[in-house]
């Protein structure tokens, strides 16, 4: 089955049965169990618990995983990239110039001896580099874009200067600088207060629709995906156990879905005990119909 | 995962050994921490410099305990008609100025050289500890009083403060281990508040402030247990250096006294005869040299498997 | 049960706490919310004796509080921390965290009480000597819930207990904490900067931002939207999810 994406278009990234282990002496770990899913010109929000498997996917993507980590595919592919088959030196041009990802901390991707500015200045590609100054003029145009209202003054300050959600603003916008088409944020705000997140969030979902990109949406946060992506796929012990639009989440069939929903706590509720999710062995194997 | 519990009697069965120190489950404090103790020594099993050093250092303490039988006639014992000798099949490493058999004085010397190591550790670690986790602990001036005397014992080198107690105590093998004692604790004392800063804001120690512990009971329960296994690394790694000052005093005779078979002391006393007859020098300096190696090496070793991070 | 009047602690140049007052009749559960230098954590550690630079005036079971505790003091009052895996001893067996309360008070009969104390938490026996290490987080909750009930306190103070742990395990948490503080009688104060979870355990809320209380209500009175201040609204929506037309407008603020 060839994976299909909701807008119909052809998929710019597909997936197609990944799976990740982990060999050691005592055991073998099987972090994700054959995913297949396509994204195209859309939010697609991955959802799990820890240990779900959802970073290590969006990690395989980029080809990012631990070096013990045994990655294999049916089809990896972007565009007419095949991200496996690729070389190290020919991922150098996918990652960062066409897949972009966002981190957790911003403040432990940005090198903190150098200026904010100067920093996202050499995310720009050296064949679209110009004269110094046109480079800053760009920097402080992405800046803008992000929503920083004093784009000069960030440029000059160092990264222990800006706040978590300015440092995820300036990290969108490193990001975003060499035009990538699809970018994978994994727990991009999950640091930040739910205020700020809003915010940074609202920036993002922006850029997304303005800039014609591609989103995969890792987090925990089940209410928050559902409400900002377009398109949820739910993990559950390195499977996806059920896909939906993420309008439709509360009418989800999978019983971990449906627990999961049930066990948030909501302003508003009356429950005096919170139904607590059983965990059934089948869903480890079980394809939902 | 059973519930099952494996009464104590089964411990000596060996297959169901195995099987109670892995048990995921378990039963009682003896087996939580005997089952620590084997995954540790699994780990260092797995790292075959450290087994080398274990394995020479574990030679060592053998020879040590064995000099009697290795050389029943003691260490002292003269020839002057088989001065000199160089190795053979009759003396493996030769015989000294004195005629005395050299394998002989090596394998009694162990024993002063494992004496100087033990005793030294004995001293420093406890005070290292005990100074540097309530400098760290208590920190305002009672940080700033034991850093400073800290630091005076510091801003010396070691070997030339262990020759200036030696020379104000007099020449002598106590005297020796007290003066590289005192040279030889500012180090771990370093360590311990280094470690200690790092532990007194963690949230258990905080949980045990609201138990409402004194503070010297946690500095002893809480605080020395997570010291302590860095204070072992450094120490076995600083033996080196202790075995290298106890020898350098021996060798300028203010350590071990003649006619006592101290490595260093040994190494001195062959200087004259370098040209001639070199085993005097050479075998005492390789003993000294492979003795550190293998201290250095099995610290390295051990702070792979002490590293709580490990876990 | 607790009444903090006008309490304010400062930290070198900045104020983190600016004048914050509340009252928690016995065996009612209170919630701080806010996000984070908010300084609601710094109320519970002043509450627990942790910060002893504060001003103000502290009462606690009928006893105005001084910065320094006495032994008695901790029997009373507890708390639970964020992280579980910080907050428990990674050289101590449960056994051990367990115990080690009942020395420091010199109370007898440790071992039947160790055991009445992991069964009420859910953790049972079979756990009793083992590691942090070989517990997962939700189990290392439940320890550190233990360790703090074992003196059998009155007053429970509960700092982001479940924000470090999934959402499934933080149900199993928020009921485990519902059950005990019924049982037991416990007076409790939660700090979270989940609005959800407050608003679910809580009887009476107040919102913290800058230091300072600046809405206090029933839980009641924030389901029927009968908050008024800006800030307590933008918490409110911003824990339903995300909403493109508020961020929208939040994010040029």
């Amino acid at each position: 089955m060839m994976p299909q994406s909701v807008t119909g278009e052809t998929p710019r990234l597909v997936v197609d049965d990944l799976r990740i282990t982990f060999r050691t002496p005592q055991r073998v770990i099987e972090a994700v169990r054959g995913v297949s899913f396509a994204v195209g010109r859309e939010k697609v929000g991955i959802v799990g618990e820890s240990g779900s498997g959802k970073s290590m996917t969006g990690r395989a993507i980029l080809r990012l995983t631990p070096p013990r980590a045994e990655v294999s595919a049916k089809r990896l592919s972007f565009g007419d990239t095949d991200l496996l088959a690729s070389t190290e030196r020919q991922m150098l041009k996918v990652r960062g110039r066409r897949i972009a990802m966002i981190m957790q901390d911003p403040r432990h991707a940005l090198d903190p001896v150098m200026r904010v500015g100067e920093q996202i200045a050499e995310a720009i590609p050296a064949e679209r580099r110009g004269r110094a100054a046109e480079d800053r003029d760009r920097v402080l145009a992405m800046l803008e874009a992000v929503h920083i209202r004093d784009p000069r003054h960030v440029y000059g300050l160092y990264p222990h200067e800006v706040s978590g959600g300015m440092g995820q603003r300036v990290m969108i916008a490193m990001m975003l600088m060499p035009e990538p088409s699809l970018l994978i944020a994994d727990e991009p705000t999950s640091a930040l207060d739910v205020t700020v997140r809003l915010r940074v969030l609202a920036i993002l979902d922006e850029l997304v629709a303005e800039r014609n990109l591609g989103l995969i949406f890792i987090s925990h946060d089940l209410n928050l995906v559902a409400s900002f992506c377009d398109r949820v796929l739910i993990m559950y012990a390195g499977r996806i156990v059920e896909e939906c639009v993420a309008s439709e989440l509360a009418r989800a069939r999978h019983p971990y879905t449906r627990g999961l929903l049930a066990s948030l706590p909501r302003a508003g509720d009356t429950r005096a005990r919170l139904p607590v999710l059983a965990r059934d062995p089948a869903w480890m194997t079980s394809e939902l119909g | 995962m059973s519930g099952e519990t494996h009464p104590l009697g089964n411990v000596t069965r060996a297959p169901g050994l195995r099987a109670w120190l892995t048990a995921e489950v378990t039963a009682s404090p003896r087996q939580a921490s005997l089952q620590r103790l084997y995954y540790g020594w699994r780990r260092l099993r797995n790292n075959p410099t450290a087994m080398a050093a274990l394995v020479a250092l574990a030679c060592l303490v053998a020879v040590a305990i064995l000099a009697p039988l290795i050389a029943p006639e003691g260490y002292d014992e003269q020839n002057l008609a088989g001065r000199l000798l160089p190795p053979s099949g009759a003396h493996w490493f030769g015989t000294d100025d004195l005629g005395r058999d050299i394998l002989a004085r090596l394998a009694w010397g162990a024993r002063i050289t494992l004496m100087i190591a033990t005793l030294v550790a004995a001293i420093v670690a406890p005070i290292g500890l005990l100074v540097g986790t309530a400098a760290g602990y208590f920190g305002g001036w009672v940080d700033a009083v034991l850093m400073r005397v800290n630091d005076v014992f510091l801003s010396f080198p070691s070997l030339i403060l262990a020759l200036g107690f030696v020379a104000a105590l007099g020449p002598g093998i106590r005297n020796a281990i007290i003066a590289i004692s005192l040279t030889a604790w500012p180090p771990i004392a370093r360590l311990a508040r280094a470690e200690t800063l790092t532990i007194r804001n963690a949230d258990y120690i905080a949980a045990v402030r609201i138990q409402g512990a004194s503070a010297s009971r946690i500095i002893a329960r809480h605080i020395v247990p997570m010291c302590l296994p860095s204070v072992i690394v450094r120490i076995t790694l600083n033996m080196a250096g202790i075995i290298l000052t106890a020898a350098g005093l021996g060798f300028l005779g203010l350590g071990a006294q003649p006619p006592m078979p101290e490595w260093g002391a040994m190494l001195s006393a062959g200087r004259g005869h370098l040209t001639g007859a070199w085993w005097l020098s050479a075998v005492p300096g390789a003993a000294i040299l492979i003795t550190s190696l293998a201290f250095n090496l099995l610290g390295d070793g051990l702070r792979d498997v002490l590293d709580p991070r490990s876990e | 049960m607790i009444a903090v009047r006008d309490l304010r602690v400062s930290f070198a140049a900045a104020t983190v706490v600016d004048g914050v007052s509340f009252h928690v009749p016995p065996e009612e559960m209170f919630g701080l919310v806010g996000e984070s230098g908010c300084g609601k954590s710094t109320v519970l550690r002043v509450l627990c004796g942790l910060n002893p630079a504060w001003s103000g005036q502290i009462v606690i079971g009928g006893k105005a509080m001084s910065p320094v505790r006495d032994r008695a003091f901790f029997k009373d009052v507890q708390m639970v921390f964020q992280d579980p895996y910080g907050s428990l001893h990674p050289r101590h067996t449960v056994n051990t965290a367990l115990t080690e309360p009942l020395a420091i008070h010199g109370i007898g009969g440790a071992d039947g009480r160790v055991a009445a104390v992991l069964d009420q938490v859910g953790l049972g026996g079979a756990f009793r000597y083992r590691y942090p290490h070989q517990l997962s987080g939700g189990q290392r909750q439940r320890l550190a819930i233990a360790r703090a009930l074992i003196l059998e306190p009155k007053v429970l103070l509960l700092d982001e207990p479940t924000s470090a742990l999934d959402v499934s395990v933080q149900a199993e948490i928020l009921n485990l904490l519902t059950d005990l503080r019924r049982q037991r009688n416990l007076t409790c104060i939660l700090v979270s900067h989940d609005l959800a979870v407050i608003a679910h355990m809580c009887d009476r809320i107040g919102v913290m931002q800058h230091g300072r209380i600046v809405e206090e209500l029933t839980a009641d009175q924030l389901n029927e939207n009968a908050a008024r201040h800006p800030y307590t609204i933008e918490l409110l929506a911003a824990s339903r999810g995300y909403d493109r037309a508020l961020g929208e407008r939040l994010a040029d603020e």
